[in-house]
């Protein structure tokens, strides 16, 4: 990973400033227009998801590159009250707050690669990667 | 206010230059319910051609505005969705559904004026 960046979620203003860095990461990769679109979509959707469930975290952007095969990763980390039951919140229009989300599966398919690393009481993190 | 909302006519027009917080959007929904009512305007046209992100939080805001302002009396309609953007909304499962929806400024007025009663100077 030579590229990579990471933002602080703390404010709705962090959530703007993560998805354009993402968008900057995806142009410097020469992502297509459609796919930077779901890239800063996917990124704006992961950092809401940390304001509203854990108030604050982490969103970090890398390149990664397997075997010249090169992807644009997101990671949304934060110390939140963590997922009771992951396979309910990988449901279609699954919602704990009842307000904002599209949830994880939106983002899932958003995406190439999605993983979520959840524990409650432990926070949570999520993976997700656009490939090439 | 940090959006700018211009009148033309009957018509209030909000061109989304850099993208909004969500405080920004929630600003705009109240502003803009007050300047239809203070204005009588009947029209609304938001124009998102520059915006790169149309979010969950986005789409719910403007479809809130386009609720309030016709409960208010007015009709609203969203113009420049960018094919990109409506690709990523459309695989979310978000939708503008019950708004009206133009190409540009120019189509999107002429479809407000096309609604019974909107943009009629009285």
């Amino acid at each position: 990973m030579s590229i990579s960046s990471c933002i602080a979620i703390r404010a709705d203003v962090d959530i703007i400033t993560a998805r354009q860095r993402g968008r900057d990461l995806g142009v410097e990769l020469g992502f297509p227009k459609t796919d930077l679109a779901l890239i800063a979509t996917a990124i704006s959707e992961l950092a809401r998801n940390i304001l509203t469930y854990a108030g604050e975290g982490e969103i970090e952007i890398a390149l990664e590159d397997v075997g010249g095969r090169r992807g644009l990763v997101i990671v949304a980390r934060d110390q939140g009250p963590g997922i009771a039951d992951l396979a309910l919140a990988l449901q279609d229009g699954y919602s704990t707050s009842r307000s904002l989300g599209i949830g994880l599966p939106g983002v899932r398919r958003l995406m190439d690669e999605f993983d979520v690393v959840s524990e409650p009481g432990s926070g949570t993190v999520v993976k997700a990667t656009k490939w090439q | 206010m940090s959006i700018p909302i211009l009148k033309h006519g009957r018509t209030l027009i909000v061109s989304l230059q850099s993208e909004p917080t969500d405080a920004e959007f929630v600003e705009l929904q109240h502003e803009l319910a007050q300047r239809v009512t203070t204005t009588h305007a009947n029209g609304v046209l938001i124009d998102v051609t520059a915006l790169e992100v149309l979010d969950s939080f986005a789409t719910r805001t403007l479809r809130e505005i386009g609720q309030t302002v016709t409960l208010c009396g007015a009709r609203a309609a969203i113009v420049g969705v960018q094919p990109e953007v409506a690709f990523a909304m459309a695989q979310l499962g978000l939708s503008l559904d019950g708004m009206l929806t133009a190409l540009d400024l120019e189509e999107g007025l002429a479809l407000l004026h096309a609604q019974p009663g909107v943009g009629v100077v009285t």
